[in-house]
């Protein structure tokens, strides 16, 4: 930690707590073992905020914002609830948004039992989806040796396409399209086996929080991702002089 | 653009309530557009269906005799998504004789496996079952059978569900839980007994 560290002191929830001026609303709130839930959020990747799962309320100013904890950095004085009635209503909400716009069928999912989608929707109650489902058109691409994407279960979290460029190096992974017709992509959209920029490392099906990223050989329920390589391969990099 | 989400169909003109009924309560259950893996898992209660047969009586199932489905039925588990035109109208009549509706499983929760024909449209689904193989005679049925949906959908898109059951199938404990509460007149939590894909 530089010797020029500011010290900014704030409140989360019911506690007095203060913290580096680098570090997120996030990061204070997880040394302090205040739960505040996330899905694109993962430790070692940059911030995107992404998913908005981790939104909390925060009055600065005199002022009441949404803001998601993962991507924003604390401020002198700021007042922050992480779990009101609101925030668990429009978590759920998401939650219900993401069931719906993708095909999520969980019961014959590589990931069943082991994902964070899944997992989220027990503990945050959501029992049901109250928003008409969209069944979309997508493909699975198997081209690849060792690897398949479903798109069908991928929720955008662009976990893959930061671990492949801050981590790999490779950034075979991107983002096409918008609305709707967003999907991941590797290479130029090009077949995965076609993707010349792809090293095989397979980071990017171990930070997949869902069954959108696996490797071949797995039937339902038996995919597990291990990440702890992360927090490490991060750690040594900062290292480096 | 708003997003609100769907209110649910057919609310009931009073509110559902699991109070228990004077008399012994009146129990179906029913499978529609599923693989009655949720009835194999309601059989799979063993020894404490003795248990419920005491307190609650079994007025209509696929595992009892009785051909039409009675009135003033107490709580009804249904199986399975809405997926065809026969569906629609069992469910319709269902609600309008039930107190408590159970959506019970996935594919009543959410569509599920049922539901996975939906990218892909009733006609090619038609054509890839009936005549893409190298069948005999390759034709539609055009009788005897209930016209498919368009889509598949769960039940709460079609009636108000009172309590929602996840699980592929929810295992035997998770359904005495429920039926326990439902009958003591309780509406159980079952967010540490079952979710999606369980």
């Amino acid at each position: 930690m530089p010797s020029s560290v500011r010290v900014k002191t704030l409140r989360i929830d019911d506690l007095d707590v203060a913290g580096d001026e680098q570090q997120t609303i996030f990061d204070v709130a997880v040394e302090h073992a205040i739960p505040i839930p996330t899905l694109c959020h993962l430790d070692g990747l940059g911030a995107v905020g992404a998913c908005r799962m981790c939104l909390v309320e925060v009055t600065s100013a005199n002022q009441t914002r949404l803001q998601p904890a993962c991507a924003t950095p604390i401020e002198e004085g700021m007042q922050i609830v992480t779990n009101s009635p609101r925030l668990q209503e429009y978590r759920r909400m998401i939650l219900e948004l993401l069931f719906a716009e993708g095909n999520h069928v969980c019961a014959v999912c590589v990931s069943n039992g082991h994902c964070e989608l899944q997992g989220l929707a027990q503990s945050l109650g959501m029992t049901h989806v109250r928003f008409p489902y969209h069944y979309p058109q997508r493909s699975v691409d198997a081209s690849h040796r060792r690897f398949v994407v479903d798109h069908n279960r991928c929720i955008l979290c662009t976990r893959c396409v930061r671990v492949c460029a801050e981590i790999e190096g490779a950034h075979t992974w991107d983002v096409m399209g918008a609305s709707s017709q967003t999907q991941v992509i590797t290479d130029l959209n090009q077949p995965w086996a076609e993707a010349e920029t792809c090293t095989g490392c397979g980071k990017c099906i171990h930070v997949c929080p869902t069954g959108a990223l696996f490797e071949k050989g797995y039937s339902v329920a038996e995919m597990h991702k291990r990440r702890q390589f992360l927090p490490y391969l991060r750690a040594m990099r900062e290292r480096e002089p | 653009m708003t997003i609100a989400p769907m209110a649910q169909p057919t609310e009931p003109t009073s509110a559902p309530s699991p109070t228990p009924v004077s008399r012994k309560p009146r129990l179906a259950t029913i499978w529609l557009d599923g693989c009655s893996g949720c009835h194999m898992s309601f059989l799979d209660q063993d020894e404490l269906l003795i248990t419920l047969a005491a307190r609650a009586d079994l007025v209509y199932s696929p595992i009892v005799d009785t051909k039409a489905f009675p009135e003033n039925v107490d709580i009804t588990l249904v199986e399975g998504a809405i997926g065809n035109a026969e569906d629609l109208a069992k469910i319709l009549h269902i609600r309008r004789n039930t107190r408590l509706l159970v959506s019970l499983g996935d594919c009543a929760v959410t569509g599920n496996v049922s539901a996975m024909r939906n990218s892909f449209g009733v006609i090619p689904i038609l054509e890839r079952v009936y005549h893409e193989p190298a069948l005999l005679h390759p034709a539609t049925p055009q009788t005897d059978l209930p016209a498919l949906r368009e889509r598949v959908c769960p039940l709460h898109e079609v009636v108000h569900v009172d309590l929602f059951v996840p699980g592929c199938p929810p295992n035997a404990a998770t359904i005495a839980y429920c039926l326990d509460a439902l009958l003591e007149g309780r509406m159980p939590d079952l967010s540490q007994h079952t979710r999606f894909g369980k």
